[in-house]
């Protein structure tokens, strides 16, 4: 068992190398079709700057941000997998040596103190978000967050007799009002209804799907095309210097809601939008699936 | 569109040739502050104790940075040094610029009037640098010179960096009141308010 600890600890500290160093390849498909369509020499520049700089990373092996977040994970944890509640220790482990060995910046400060602990680690964080489903398997999903894109994420609460016409409103409304902040173009990440946490959990969920993966519902699919348009045509393009690509893509995930609520959340994934599975098996045989890579 | 390469110190004269949109590099010495070294500089100015800061800053280029960072023997090595959200430092920039004398800003996301009175009434500008592009930044960086207030956190420290060749970065604020941030966003309120009529 011991052996196994140890093999999700380096998987894990790989994963988050992988995954601070390499777009996912639907990302940087993305930002590539993106930058093909723009004009102005200033959005040009940009996304000149953003490519060369994510193949400079990759190839380095060097964090392709300075920002390299606080840490999320979410777990899908089979039934017979061998190792049930120490994964959280297992994973706060991995943070800590990634933290070193990448080296990552240390970003977790005590709000109170405003001590740096130095080692991306502290009270809830990472954040760890564990599913348990059918299965000897594990998965573990990665995304680390910047503050940049984290400072603007918003929440709202729709007066229900407005319905989706609110939510379209609040959701241009706020991408107006965060322009420049996050790192544009960016993943629009949008949660609808549920409860006043889940809403925001499901927008931040929302940013894991592959951005050129609609909502499974065509209408809901129709809706992330008409907001991805509406918000380009604002204008604000990347780092907010004018130009047609804002959104790279707008993704929605939803619950019921109550009948007296229509929550909107909204969490933006700036272009470095770094994200990457990793699934290990009960023996520990491991493969970063987002990326290809057998370890 | 010009292009221009700046040294530090940069002059008054320099800043003011410049007009939002040109591009410029910059070769010499650029300081990172972020919200804390913003603050602390701020308070040990107003409290008379100015001379306590470690670095004199008038000529110099401030970076608004959290960098990667590793310590090879005694040395410190720069990872990856993109730029920060500047609009946080918004409240505190104007009277930065006016005590210390910077003449560059670099950041990302731009900053809002009161900067650009500041660098208007002074004679600064802000270097647009695009954002998350770290390892590029990186490259430009040749040598980490000191290191102060690291009991901030390597993020908010004041890195002073030796740079060359520090670009390219827009010119998306100038020393004459323009703003290309505002112009862009202008635009936008005024598309948004057409689509909001549609909905």
């Amino acid at each position: 068992m011991a052996n196994l600890e140890d093999r999700i600890i380096n998987a894990v500290v790989e994963l988050l190398r992988i995954v601070e160093t390499k777009l996912p390849s639907d990302v940087l498909e993305a930002l590539k079709q993106a930058a093909s369509i723009e004009e102005s020499p200033f959005a040009k520049a940009q996304f000149e700057a953003i490519l060369k700089n994510a193949e400079v990373a990759s190839k380095e092996s060097i964090p392709m941000c300075q920002d390299t977040g606080l840490i999320g994970f979410y777990v899908k944890l089979g039934d017979d997998f061998p190792i049930r509640s120490k994964l959280n220790d297992l994973l706060i482990e991995a943070v800590r040596r990634a933290t070193q060995e990448i080296p990552l910046r240390p970003n977790t400060i005590d709000p109170w103190t405003h001590k740096n602990p130095g080692d991306n680690t502290g009270r809830h964080i990472p954040f760890i978000h564990i599913e348990l489903v059918p299965g000897d398997e594990l998965e573990i999903t990665v995304m680390p967050k910047g503050g940049g894109s984290s400072y603007v994420a918003q929440f709202y609460s729709v007066p229900p007799v407005e319905g989706i016409k609110g939510l379209k409103r609040v959701v241009l409304e706020a991408i107006y009002k965060i322009g420049p902040l996050p790192c544009p173009p960016v993943i629009v990440g949008i949660g609808v209804g549920g409860t006043e946490d889940l809403v925001m959990f499901l927008a931040k969920k929302a940013l894991l799907r592959p951005i050129n993966k609609r909502n499974e519902n065509p209408e809901i699919a129709k809706l992330e095309e008409e907001l991805r348009e509406k918000i380009n045509s604002l204008g604000i393009g990347p780092m907010g210097l004018g130009g047609k690509s804002y959104a790279l893509g707008v993704n929605i995930e939803w619950a019921h809601r109550h009948p007296a609520t229509f929550l909107v959340g909204i969490a933006i994934g700036c272009w470095a939008m770094r994200r990457g599975t990793l699934r290990i098996s009960k023996d520990g045989e491991a493969e970063i699936i987002s990326h290809g890579v057998k370890l | 569109m010009a292009e221009y390469y700046l040294k530090t110190p940069i002059s008054e004269n320099d800043v003011r040739k410049l007009r939002a949109g040109d591009v410029v590099y910059i070769t010499g010495i650029i300081v990172t502050a972020r919200d804390s070294a913003h603050k602390r500089a701020l308070d040990l100015a107003r409290s008379g104790k100015i001379e306590e800061i470690p670095i004199k800053l008038e000529g110099l280029a401030v970076y608004h940075c959290g960098p990667v960072v590793k310590k090879v023997g005694e040395e410190w090595k720069v990872v990856a040094a993109g730029p920060t959200t500047s609009r946080r430092m918004e409240k505190v920039e104007p009277e930065f610029i006016k005590t210390f004398k910077v003449r560059a800003i670099i950041g990302k996301g731009g900053m809002g009037p009161k900067t650009t009175e500041a660098m208007k009434e002074f004679g600064a500008f802000y270097g647009a640098f695009t954002g998350g592009a770290a390892a590029l930044a990186a490259a430009a960086i040749k040598k980490v010179r000191e290191v102060h207030w690291l009991d901030l956190g390597i993020p908010e420290a004041l890195w002073v960096f030796e740079v060359e060749n520090f670009g390219p970065m827009v010119v998306a604020i100038d020393s004459h009141g323009n703003n290309i941030y505002e112009d862009v966003m202008r635009n936008a309120r005024a598309k948004l308010d057409e689509i909001l009529k549609t909905l």
